[in-house]
Order: structure tokens, then C-alpha cells, then sequence
């Protein structure tokens, strides 16, 4: 069998696992780390669902084979709360703002958010628009994800989002609703 | 698993990724950043009895310049070269482009020399490498040799390459001072390849054109230049030029195919807009450098 010997580290914890080359980052996750809070939809690069962070990038596991993430660093959708029974300020967000339906989009949404962030702490909505737009939901027509990262941009920053004067091509949302 | 079973070879360095395609000649397929590869293996559109995978090669990921130009390594991800600070002052074009290439996600794993290599008539970075007379450096069993951005496509993701080549590196020359660039397409959906693209530059010497580019993509089997009506452009006064007139003169001159995304008639009718845009903003570009 041609299966090769791969060590990742997952959230935190090292995992081996034993792979054929053509099986990629995201069936690894899922069915040798049995982590399968990452969701394949289109399988081919399009719908974003499996998105992930590899050494702190976002990037869609399903166009990286698990080989290659071979000595990487992995955080999936599981990683990403501060404990269990916790929600980290983003999942808490899409809650508060109906920023899912089905939520089988959300993972992708969520990792790619942080990432996002993480690079530019005070986005422009249209820069919000632009980061997600490799992501795709086919419920919630997007204004709720969009509010989600504008509240999360809020509460960090302690300012609306936006560089001065924030540029808002779209209704602030209503104050969010309570858990 | 949707791929067909391939081998996988990470070499670590150039040679031994040139030996390792030697080795398995034709049947074999050189992995860069895989943004394309993988779901065209994915969909089994195309398969390959061996992958050889370059993101361990990291002698293949810089960025320097070296004299006046800019000489970006093939494995160099996009989202490096959208936020090196050298590469947005040399050259500005190319972060411009950078920025219309996928997505995020796309652009973190997504690489110039896999871009350049493989050839899609409606990316961007070919266009770039077409548009600012870039070279390109590929090496094979024989030796390193060099290719001329004019000289490496021969149709639809086609290249001059043979199948035992690697492409090393992109060398973009650095405009002089006076120069300025624009890029403008249209695509269904932020991210999606373009419909039709637009890159144009230009280089002022006293009010007037003195070196003029236009590379158009997605209007055809490869990325085109327009090197006759360029050499309109040349000596002309930068006040003189009507950019939609021009856009009209070069529209006419396109046969770009009819397919689902857009018929010809409709890509002709953008590309005329598109040219005018990406002319007058080169043009506007190239002036505050003169007077800045």
C-alpha cells in the first residue's frame, strides 16, 4: 500500500496518522483525527466549508493533501473555544447575529473570520465582504455573517467597525439579541 | 478520496525535484500551490501516475532584487507577494493582480510560479508576466534556461516548457521612474477568473508616452499583447490620448470566444470599457509619478 507516515499537530495535540498521498488535509482531519467539525461540501476549492488554519493560514483543506501538512500546525472549528461548553467571541457572534442556519457553511466561516481578524483587527465592511467572499452559505443570504464580524470588531476594538469615517455600505445591525 | 492514486515525491531542493521529474518522465506532474491542480485531480480531469511536490523546496521562496529588476521564487505563496512591502513599491502592478487572484484561502497556498506555469488565458499573473516584459527561468536535466513572458505560452494552459522542466523563478523588471500601471477585469463573482482583464502601463518622459504596454487575458487562448497599437501610443502627448477611443480601436481587433460564462460580442463590448479604464488610470498613475 502506498500510505505514507504523517505527524500533525491538531489544536494543540500531536497526531500520526498513516495516509495514501491522495487523500486530503480535510478527509485526514475527519476520519484518521475523527475531528469532523471541518465540513466538506464542494470538494474542489469553491464553497470554503473546509476551511482550516495550517500555521496560521486560512487555506481549504480540501485542495492540501494530508501529506503536506506533514510536520504542521492544524487548528480545525474544534480548536478554536476557549473550553468546553464555551463559545470563542466569533461563534458567539454568529450566534447573536443569526450568522447560520444549517450551519453546515459555519466552521469554514468561523475559521476564516479569525484568521481574518487576526491580520486586520478594523476591517472596512467592504474588506468584510471581500474576506469572506470565498466562502459560500445558501441560508442566511450573508447580512447575518457580515453583522457577526462587525459585532466581534466592536467588542474588541471598542469602536465601530471600519477605518475613519467607517465606510457603511449596510445597516449596522440591531442591538444583538441575548443568548 | 477523489483522486486517482498518484505517488508523491517532496523533494527539498531544486536538483533533486529536477531529478525526481526526470525520473518518472511524462507520467509524472509538478505540485506547486495545487489551487488548480488538486480539483482538477479531484474531478479526475486529468491523472498523473506521480506528483513531485515543491512546497518543501525552500530555495524556491524569496523575493530580491537584483539590478533593476524584481526576481520573485516560483513557490513564493501570493499572499506573500500581496504584502511584501518591496515588491508594492517596484512593483505595484503586481500586487494590484495579486489581489483579483482567488480568494484569501486561495492566495495562502496559491503560488506565482504555479500561476505562471500553469497557464490559464484568464489568470492574472501571466498577464502580469506578459504585460511588464517579465522572464521567466526554468530548469530541466540539461541546465537552467530562460524564457521570454512573449515566448512561454502556445495555447490554452500550454506552455514552451518540455516535460521534464521546472520553472524556478519570474523576473519582473522594474519601469523607471514616470511609470504607472492599472489592471481592471470583470468577473461574475468576486474571486472567479476573469471575463475579461485588462493591464495597462505606461512611462511619461516629458508630457509624452515614451514605452506603453497592454496585455489583455480571458479574451482569447492565451494572454495577448497589443505590441502595433502600443507603438501608436509612443511620443504621443499624454493629453492627446483618448482612452476610448483607443479602447474601441482595440476591441475591434478581438475575436474573444463565446462560451457560457459570456458571449464574444459581450467580452468585445467590455474589453473596449475595460481598456479605456485601465489606459486612463495608467496614464493618471504616470503622471503624479512625473510630478510627485
Amino acid at each position: 500500500m502506498n500510505e505514507h507516515r504523517i505527524e500533525i499537530v491538531v489544536n494543540g495535540r500531536k497526531r500520526t496518522a498513516s495516509v495514501e498521498p491522495r487523500k486530503v488535509l480535510a478527509d485526514v482531519l475527519r476520519e484518521d483525527c475523527e475531528l469532523t467539525g471541518t465540513h466538506l461540501g464542494c470538494e474542489h476549492g469553491v464553497c470554503g466549508a473546509c476551511t482550516v488554519l495550517v500555521d496560521g493560514d486560512a487555506v481549504r483543506s480540501c485542495l492540501m493533501f494530508g501529506v503536506q501538512a506533514d510536520g504542521a500546525e492544524v487548528t480545525t472549528i474544534e480548536g478554536v473555544a476557549p473550553g468546553g461548553g464555551e463559545l470563542s467571541d466569533v461563534q458567539a457572534a454568529f450566534r447573536d447575529c443569526h450568522g447560520l442556519q444549517c450551519g453546515f457553511c459555519t466552521p469554514g466561516f468561523v475559521i476564516t473570520v479569525r484568521a481574518f481578524l487576526a491580520e486586520n483587527p478594523r476591517p472596512t465592511d467592504a474588506e468584510i465582504r471581500s474576506a469572506l467572499s470565498g466562502n459560500l452559505c445558501r441560508c442566511t443570504g450573508y447580512q447575518g455573517i457580515i453583522a457577526a464580524v462587525r459585532q466581534v470588531v466592536r467588542q474588541r476594538t471598542g469602536l465601530p467597525p471600519g477605518a475613519e469615517p467607517p465606510a457603511s455600505d449596510i445597516r449596522p445591525p440591531s442591538v444583538p439579541v441575548a443568548p | 478520496m477523489k483522486p486517482a492514486p498518484f505517488a508523491y515525491e517532496a523533494p527539498t531542493t531544486v536538483s533533486e525535484a529536477v531529478d525526481c521529474l526526470a525520473s518518472h518522465g511524462e507520467e509524472a506532474k509538478v505540485l506547486a500551490g495545487g489551487q488548480s491542480l488538486v480539483p482538477v485531480l479531484a474531478l479526475r480531469l486529468a491523472r498523473y501516475e506521480a506528483l513531485v511536490d515543491l512546497n518543501r523546496v525552500g530555495e524556491l521562496d524569496y523575493v530580491r532584487r537584483e539590478g533593476s529588476t524584481m526576481v520573485i521564487g516560483a513557490m513564493t505563496r501570493q499572499a506573500t507577494i500581496e504584502r511584501d512591502p518591496t515588491l508594492r513599491a517596484a512593483i505595484p502592478v503586481l500586487r494590484e493582480a495579486t489581489r483579483l487572484i482567488g480568494h484569501p484561502q486561495i492566495r495562502n497556498r496559491g503560488t506565482l510560479g504555479g500561476s505562471v506555469a500553469h497557464g490559464d488565458p484568464a489568470a492574472e499573473y501571466p498577464a502580469v508576466a506578459l504585460a511588464t516584459d517579465a522572464t521567466i527561468t526554468v530548469i530541466g536535466p540539461a541546465g537552467p534556461r530562460i524564457i521570454e513572458a512573449a515566448d512561454l505560452y502556445d495555447g490554452p494552459m500550454s506552455t514552451t516548457l518540455a516535460e521534464d522542466e521546472i520553472l524556478t523563478a519570474v523576473a519582473f523588471p522594474v519601469w523607471c521612474p514616470g511609470s504607472g500601471f492599472a489592471v481592471r477585469e470583470m468577473a461574475r463573482r468576486e474571486g472567479d477568473f476573469a471575463t475579461v482583464g485588462v493591464i495597462a502601463g505606461v512611462t511619461l518622459a516629458d508630457d509624452r508616452i515614451s514605452r506603453a504596454a497592454l496585455a489583455l487575458f480571458g479574451v482569447g487562448a492565451t494572454p495577448m499583447r497589443f505590441r502595433q497599437l502600443e507603438g501608436e501610443l509612443l511620443g504621443a502627448d499624454f493629453l492627446a490620448v483618448d482612452p476610448t477611443d483607443f479602447g474601441e480601436t482595440l476591441a475591434q481587433r478581438l475575436d474573444p470566444p463565446n462560451d457560457v460564462h459570456a458571449s464574444t460580442a459581450y467580452r468585445t463590448r467590455v474589453a473596449a470599457r475595460l481598456v479605456a479604464e485601465a489606459l486612463d488610470a495608467a496614464l493618471d498613475t504616470a503622471r503624479q509619478e512625473t510630478t510627485s
